[in-house]
C-alpha cells in the first residue's frame, strides 16, 4: 500500500521578480507560454484531494506573478485542501492580500534572504527586503497562519539575532531557518555560500536557546546542513513517499531537483491522472522502496529512517543516482564532501569573500 | 507549565479542522494530526467558548470509567502540547 497522506507542491510559474543565487528551480526554466491554465490546475487540485493529499503548497517562481492566484486558492479550498502560499511578498499589496484571504488561503510563508537590507538584496539581485517588512505589517491585522523562512548561508549567519527579532515582532507562529541546499543554482554558487563549521556550531547553540526561550510563542524549526551531518537527510521524507511536485507545465516530479537525474521520464498531468502518475509512473517507481539500494544502504539499519539520503545529491556528487548519498559518513565517497569542507575551513573569516561574484537565476522566457 | 483552567482554548490562526478519507484531521502549517476518540472530543471543544475546566468536566463524564484525575492530567497535557505546537491559543 502506497502511503497517501501526501503533500502536493505546485510550482505555478517559474517567473519571479527575485533572482536568488540559491533558487531551487531547475536551470531549465519553464516559459510562461507553457504554464498550465487555471482550469487544468483546478482539476489537478480535485484529483489531489481524491488521492488523499491534505497539504497544498502554491509556490514558484513567484506565485503572485499569476493573475489567477486567488481563483486557484479558491478552487484548492473548494477541493478540500489546506492551502499554503510560499511567496517572496513581491508583488503584493493589501487589496490582493485580502482577496487571497477571502479566497480561503490558510497559511502564508514569507521568504527572507536575511535581516539586513543590503546583504538580503544582494542575494536576490533586487530590492525586495523593505517590501517584505511592509507585508509583515499588513499581516498583523489579518487572520492567517504565518511562517517566516530565512535561508541561511555563510554571508548571513552573523544575523541570526536580527532575523529572530523580525520573527518575534511579527504575527508569525512559526519560523524556519533553512540552510541552503546545494543543487542547481546553489551548487554553482556553493563556494560563496557554504558556512564554516564554527559558524554552524554557533548557530545550533543559538537555535536551541531560542527554542527554549520561545516555547509556546513561536515554533522554531531548523535542520543541520547535510554537508556537516554524520548521516544524510531523509530527503522529501523518502522518494515518492510523502510528496509530489508539479512544474509550471504540469510535469510530475518526486522532488524539486529530480530533473538533474539523467534518463528519468516525467509524466504530465495533461496526459495522465495524478493517481496514475503517483502510483505507477517510472520516475516515482525508480527509487521507491529499497530494491534500488546499493551497499552500504542495502544492509544499513538507518535505511528506513533516511532512505539512503538524496538521489539528486548522489548523482551530483557521486555521478550515480543509486549510490549512497555521499554526505553519509558511511559512504565510500564521503571524502569528496570533506574536501569541499576543507576548502571552506581554509578561508579565515566568515565573510572573507569581498564582493563575491554570483551567478544569478534569470527569468524564463 | 499548566494551562489556566479558566482560559478558553481556540485554534490558532492557520489551524482548522478538516476531513481526509473519512478521518477528522487538525490541519496546520506543514502538518496534519489525525484525530479520533478523546483527541477529537477535546479539539472539538477548543472553540473559544468552552473553558478548560468545562472541557475536563465534559470528558470526565464521557469517559466515566476512567480515573477522573487521570483524564484531567491527560487533557491538560494534550492542550499544552497543542499550544506549544502553536495550534492552540489560550484566551482568558
Amino acid at each position: 500500500m502506497i502511503p497517501c497522506d501526501l503533500a502536493l507542491i505546485a510550482e505555478l510559474t517559474h517567473r519571479c521578480p527575485l533572482h536568488c543565487v540559491y533558487c531551487s528551480n531547475p536551470q531549465e526554466l519553464a516559459a510562461r507560454t507553457n504554464e498550465l491554465p487555471t482550469d487544468a490546475w483546478s482539476r489537478v487540485f480535485r484529483e489531489a484531494a481524491e488521492l488523499g493529499v491534505m497539504q497544498l503548497d502554491l509556490t514558484g517562481g513567484e506565485p503572485l506573478a499569476r493573475p489567477d492566484l486567488s481563483a486557484l486558492v479558491q478552487s484548492a479550498r473548494d477541493a478540500g485542501l489546506y492551502v499554503s502560499l510560499i511567496t517572496s511578498g513581491l508583488p503584493l499589496d493589501e487589496k490582493r492580500l485580502d482577496e487571497l484571504l477571502a479566497a480561503g488561503l490558510d497559511h502564508l510563508q514569507l521568504s527572507f534572504q536575511g535581516a539586513r537590507e543590503q546583504s538580503a538584496n544582494e542575494i536576490c539581485g533586487t530590492k525586495a527586503h523593505a517590501q517584505k517588512l511592509r507585508v509583515l505589517d499588513w499581516l498583523k491585522s489579518r487572520r492567517v497562519g504565518v511562517t517566516l523562512n530565512f535561508v541561511l548561508h555563510r554571508g548571513n549567519l552573523d544575523q541570526l539575532d536580527e532575523m529572530l527579532s523580525i520573527a518575534e515582532s511579527s504575527s508569525a507562529s512559526r519560523v524556519e531557518f533553512a540552510h541552503v541546499q546545494y543543487y542547481g543554482w546553489a551548487l554553482r554558487n556553493r563556494g560563496n555560500l557554504l558556512p564554516t563549521r564554527e559558524q554552524l556550531m554557533h548557530s545550533l547553540d543559538f537555535f536551541k536557546n531560542a527554542q527554549d526561550r520561545l516555547l509556546g510563542k513561536l515554533r522554531i524549526e531548523y535542520v543541520v546542513p547535510d554537508y556537516y551531518a554524520k548521516f544524510p537527510k531523509a530527503c522529501m521524507g523518502g522518494w515518492a513517499r510523502k510528496a509530489m511536485l508539479l512544474t509550471p507545465s504540469g510535469e510530475a516530479l518526486p522532488c524539486h531537483a529530480a530533473a538533474v537525474i539523467p534518463r528519468l521520464r516525467f509524466e504530465n498531468v495533461m496526459e495522465k491522472s495524478l493517481r496514475e502518475i503517483w502510483e505507477s509512473s517510472d520516475a516515482f517507481q525508480k527509487f521507491r522502496g529499497e530494491d534500488w539500494m546499493q551497499e552500504p544502504c542495502k544492509s544499513c539499519d538507518r535505511r528506513t529512517q533516511d532512505f539512503g539520503g538524496c538521489r539528486c545529491q548522489a548523482f551530483l556528487l557521486a555521478g550515480d543516482a543509486s549510490a549512497t548519498d555521499p554526505v553519509c559518513s558511511l559512504s565510500p565517497l564521503r571524502s569528496k564532501v570533506d574536501a569541499v569542507l576543507a576548502e571552506v575551513a581554509a578561508i579565515p573569516a566568515a565573510n572573507a569573500v569581498v564582493e563575491p561574484s554570483w551567478l544569478y537565476r534569470p527569468n524564463p522566457a | 507549565m499548566t494551562p489556566d483552567p479558566s482560559s478558553r482554548p481556540h485554534l490558532a490562526p492557520g489551524c482548522r479542522l478538516g476531513e481526509n478519507q473519512g478521518n477528522r484531521v487538525l490541519l496546520m502549517p506543514e502538518r496534519a494530526l489525525r484525530l479520533s476518540g478523546p483527541s477529537l472530543e477535546i479539539v472539538n471543544r477548543c472553540d473559544g467558548k468552552h473553558t478548560i475546566a468545562e472541557i475536563v468536566a465534559d470528558l470526565q463524564k464521557l469517559y466515566s470509567k476512567a480515573e477522573p484525575k487521570k483524564v484531567e492530567q491527560d487533557i491538560l497535557g494534550y492542550l499544552q502540547l497543542l499550544h506549544d505546537q502553536r495550534a492552540l491559543d489560550f484566551a482568558s
